[in-house]
């Protein structure tokens, strides 16, 4: 445990060069994304024959959608070139793993670490929510964990699934045709149940889907009947990931 | 041959210590004890299984077989424990880039463990021993090849280790950091530190290794100190000659009965024998006119030679 902390040493000093930047960027995305699809497109909506989407405002339906879409991104970003750049091009964990840390506290520092940066855009991007009047429920602030869930759930695989690359080429095509195709088509900003059957069913095999469900349940104030199944399968993934994390990364660094 | 008999305080203990890679057996079966205090060095040509026996020594790379206790320690079982009071020159810096020169070891220091004032004392010290005092706040990159190979020897210091593994820790320093680094060596020396390292300079051996073993092929295929190998595996004198390269002479049957062993090199020809000038006297008296004759005393690169077949500078 103290070996984990000890290496998230290492995360703390170069995010004291970077953090202003960060936050600005948690910022100002959804503060963006909300203003011009949420208010924006929303106009269009209410004052269209639906009027709402799944009975809430447009900007009520898409906020919590995007909260979990955006840790999605986030965690993505996270997990895949600045780990292989450690393990391969900078070697940085050959450095660190001569010294009493173990892959052990390899894994979970940056599991740790994702998890603190999820957090943060997790945070500031529910605070925008507060600013735009999207909160509708007491439990809303809820949907901040199942949103860190959702990263987490995508994160711990993806680290996995990184630990076993030579290159960066599989992370062009994994941004490209799993992230970017969720972030427009997983449930952030039309219902699920408006994709055709077989996208349908791909979608709900995804942990954005199920992420996406529960958050808009939290600060919407109507939380559905699959939630529970909702979470477990966040936790799942999450924690089969970190599990894979786990063997993929001690099969790659000890030699 | 018997295995040697099992020393009592030994620092490192390795009996039939083996490595393998996939199909490649890199290291095999290999015996050696590294006494408290000592300097032990492995030399051997590219290949031989230096590194990956530093590794395994290191708790970086599990043996394949074989027995290795570390500081009394088995590397599987207690691999922090005893890295913990291990100092590490890898033969490939794994410096941090994205830290600054004085971060690298101030963070490194905590990844030991230890309090933040006494890893800044540390680091300013460190420095200072090294020689990199002025770029503490520089980063990494910009540095020179010395320059980092010194910083990575800081590095490896950051804990006060009682055994130092360096994976030839000169390679690619000027004479001038390369004595720089054997000074500071010596000085850890006499403090009690336990050195083990590879080196490819045959004066770097001589200068600072006690006891040291010759690989060749996975294998360790001589064993002592650089006295007692010259002594074991060469002559007293050498007589070196230089031949005109535009018209090297027929030199078969020349050198019948003056030498023990003679050594042809692409620039050079080597003559082991006990009176280097008598050699040579005889050899003028057959006709053989070398452009130039050096008669010297024998080196751990002779014994490099004759062990391994393979000059140091190839
Ligand atoms: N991680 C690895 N995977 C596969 N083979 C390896 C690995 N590390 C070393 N080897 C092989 O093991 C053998 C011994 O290599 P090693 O690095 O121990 O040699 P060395 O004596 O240190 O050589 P050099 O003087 O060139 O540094 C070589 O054939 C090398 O290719
Ligand atoms: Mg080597």
């Amino acid at each position: 445990m103290t070996g984990a902390l000890r290496f998230l040493e290492h995360h703390a000093v170069l995010y004291r060069r970077t953090w202003k930047g960060t936050i600005f960027v948690s910022f100002v995305s959804p503060l963006l994304f909300l203003a011009a699809m949420g208010l924006g497109l929303g106009s269009l909506i209410s004052s269209g024959p639906v009027r709402t989407v799944d009975g809430v405002s447009y900007l009520a339906f898409l906020a919590p959608g995007l909260l979990a879409a955006t840790t999605m991104q986030t965690a993505y970003v996270e997990t895949t070139y600045p780990i292989i750049a450690k393990i391969q091009w900078l070697r940085t964990y050959d450095g660190m793993l001569a010294t009493p840390l173990t892959i052990g506290n390899v894994v979970a520092g940056e599991i740790s670490w994702l998890a603190f940066r999820l957090t943060m855009v997790a945070t500031i991007f529910f605070l925008v929510m507060i600013l735009f009047g999207t909160i509708h429920a007491a439990l809303a602030p809820l949907a901040i964990l199942v949103a860190i869930l959702t990263g987490l759930a995508f994160g711990a695989p993806i680290l996995a699934f990184t630990a076993t690359q030579r290159t960066d080429n599989a992370f062009s095509v994994i941004g490209r045709f799993i992230i970017t195709p969720l972030f427009l088509l997983g449930g952030a900003f039309f219902p699920i149940h408006q994709l055709p059957q077989l996208l349908q069913g791909i979608a709900w095999l995804t942990p954005l889907a199920h992420g996406v469900a529960l958050a808009r349940g939290l600060t919407t104030g109507r939380i559905t009947s699959s939630a529970g199944v909702d979470a477990l399968v966040l936790l799942a993934y999450a924690t089969l990931g970190i599990i894979a994390a786990n063997i993929t990364m001690r099969r790659r660094l000890s030699k | 041959m018997a295995a040697p008999p099992i020393r009592s305080n030994a620092l490192i203990h390795a009996r039939g210590l083996s490595k393998r890679f996939d199909k490649l057996l890199a290291v095999d079966a290999i015996d050696f004890d590294v006494e408290r205090g000592e300097a032990f060095g492995f030399l051997g040509p590219n290949g031989a299984g230096k590194t990956s026996t530093m590794r395994m020594i290191g708790c970086v790379s599990a043996p394949s077989g074989g027995e290795l206790s570390v500081l009394g320690m088995n590397p599987i079982t207690d691999g922090p424990r005893i890295r913990a009071r291990l100092g590490v020159v890898p033969q490939a810096d794994t410096l941090d880039m994205e830290l600054r020169v004085e971060e690298n070891l101030f963070t490194y220091a905590r990844y030991f463990d230890m309090p933040r004032d006494l890893a800044r004392r540390r680091t300013r010290e460190l420095l200072e021993f090294v020689q990199l005092s002025d770029r503490a706040k520089d980063e990494v990159e910009p540095l020179s090849g010395g320059m980092k190979r010194r910083l990575t020897i800081a590095r490896a210091l950051v804990n006060e280790p009682e055994l130092l593994l360096l994976d030839e820790p000169t390679t690619g320093l000027d004479p001038q950091a390369r004595h720089l680094v054997w000074d500071r060596l010596y000085r850890l020396k006499q403090r009690g530190v336990t050195i083990v390292l590879t080196t490819h300079y045959m004066d770097e051996a001589e200068q600072l290794c006690d006891r040291l073993v010759v690989m060749d092929k996975a294998k360790i295929v001589a064993s002592g100190s650089p006295r007692k190998l010259i002594d074991q595996y060469s002559t007293r004198e050498v007589l070196e000659l230089r031949f005109s390269i535009d018209a090297p002479p027929s030199l078969d049957g020349k050198f019948e009965g003056l030498a023990d062993r003679v050594e042809v090199l692409p620039d050079r020809v080597l003559l082991y024998t006990q009176d280097g000038e008598a050699a040579a006297a005889a050899l003028h008296g057959r006709g053989v006119q070398p452009e130039s004759t050096l008669v010297r005393r024998s080196t751990l690169e002779d014994v490099f030679l004759r062990l391994t077949g393979r000059s140091l500078i190839e």
